[in-house]
């Protein structure tokens, strides 16, 4: 089942960001979108994970198929990174971390807390959770940071192994993978043009 | 459910949750409470089972603002927004999980405390039972203000003064049942009412904490 959004305009904070943006992505695929900071690449990945509403057009195949990684691992320091995981997978119905663990190269870290892991082992089992949620459909928000290149290699294999296995992935990041599934999908032509009519300022 | 159930149970054991905080707080106030008064034990007997049902409402206060606000910081909120858990169902958990961790304790040490207010003897059943009744709508109640304030800087303060208007009807009820029980009283209208509340809380405001939660997450 392909993820698609159809005409979709985001906003942020009630201001449309992108605009009439169209994309589908097919299982097996990746699509990376890129563009400046500030483009709304932020706001177009929670829109399609359905953290916000989208102003209009609409987004199908997401709802229970997807799985999101934003900035912040969502990671609890005072958990080691083996409760963390098997909370995730608990939450998410699926079995066994060991997978996940052994793919971000944390076996040895298990048990330790969270709190004191570094900054890039944090993201490396924040990347990990995306493993043992099942969910077909990754969307992940500049998933590289604070990742060494060797993690970055890591990484880029576990979404090839993700997409062999039928799954997709929709990130933003500004680096290159080096995953040759993945498509470039430009933001930048999508910004919206400032709209002043569409706050009823008369109101407020 | 019963695995985000479990997590918040152990981090509010481990270092740093903040579980006994509102004991502690609630030991404190009821100790404090005879001094200020003064040696007059008549008084106290009088006022005890006031003073115990507001010592555990300002200690359920206390710790509310964390509920959401630590899994905001750290993202899992977003996480758990897109996970298989109805949002209601998360919420419902989490002041679940807030009664164990801070009104369950109250509940158990209010009659012991008693025992320092003069309470009157048939009062510490009655104290308990209605502490026992009123608390679990004191943490839905009040994750549905931690939910309507998730995400602001500093909000517990804004988060208190919206949720001790929306405590009253309970607290009044509360007291009642324990001041009436202590004076040997009927309790059954004001016990009736404060299950009623209780109840009536537990059902319908995980649904309005549920979409105020979606929109704070915006």
């Amino acid at each position: 089942m392909e993820l698609t959004a159809s005409d979709l305009t985001v906003a942020r904070g009630g201001v449309p960001v992108l605009d009439g943006v169209s994309f589908a992505l097919a299982p097996g695929r990746a699509l990376v979108l890129r563009g400046p900071n500030g483009a709304g690449k932020t706001t177009l990945l929670r829109t399609v994970a359905g953290l916000q509403p989208a102003l209009a057009g609409e987004v199908s195949g997401a709802g229970e198929r997807i799985t999101y990684a934003g900035h912040a691992d969502g990671l609890k320091s005072m958990l080691s990174v083996g409760e963390n995981l098997h909370f995730w997978a608990r939450v998410f119905g699926t079995e066994g971390i060991g997978t996940a663990l052994s793919a971000f190269n944390l076996e040895t870290l298990e048990d330790r807390l969270a709190g004191t892991l570094s900054a890039g082992q944090k993201r490396r089992l924040g990347l990990a959770r995306l493993m043992v949620t099942g969910r077909p459909v990754w969307v992940l928000d500049e998933p590289t940071v604070s990742l060494d290149t060797a993690s970055v290699a890591l990484f880029a294999e576990a979404v090839r192994a993700h997409l062999g296995q039928g799954g997709s992935a929709l990130m933003a990041t500004h680096i290159d993978l080096g995953i040759p599934e993945a498509d470039d999908f430009d933001v930048t032509p999508y910004r919206a043009q400032p709209r002043a009519a569409l706050q009823d300022e008369a109101f407020l | 459910m019963i695995a985000l159930l479990t997590r918040d149970l152990r981090l509010a054991v481990r270092a740093g949750g903040g579980f006994g905080l509102g004991l502690a707080f609630f030991l404190i106030v009821t100790v404090l409470v005879p001094f200020g008064v003064g040696p007059q034990t008549d008084l106290l007997t009088r006022i005890a089972p006031g003073i115990l049902w507001i010592g555990a409402l300002l200690a359920c206060l206390l710790s509310l603002d964390r509920i959401f606000a630590l899994d905001w910081e750290d993202g899992s909120l977003d996480l758990l927004a897109t996970a298989p858990l109805p949002m209601e169902g998360i919420v419902s958990v989490k002041a679940l999980a807030h009664w164990i961790t801070t009104g369950l304790p109250l509940v158990l040490a209010a009659p012991a405390l008693g025992v320092l207010l003069n309470l009157a003897g048939p009062g510490y059943l009655w104290l308990f039972v209605s502490l026992a009744l009123g608390t679990p709508a004191l943490s839905v109640i009040g994750t549905f203000g931690a939910a309507l304030t998730v995400g602001l800087k500093r909000g517990g303060l804004l988060m208190s003064l919206l949720v001790l208007p929306l405590y009253v009807p309970t607290l009044i009820f509360g007291a009642e049942v324990a001041r009436r029980g202590a004076e040997g009283l009927a309790v059954q209208t004001p016990l009736l009412m404060l299950a009623g509340i209780s109840f009536g809380v537990a059902a319908l405001l995980p649904f309005a904490s549920a979409a105020v939660l979606r929109i704070n997450l915006r």
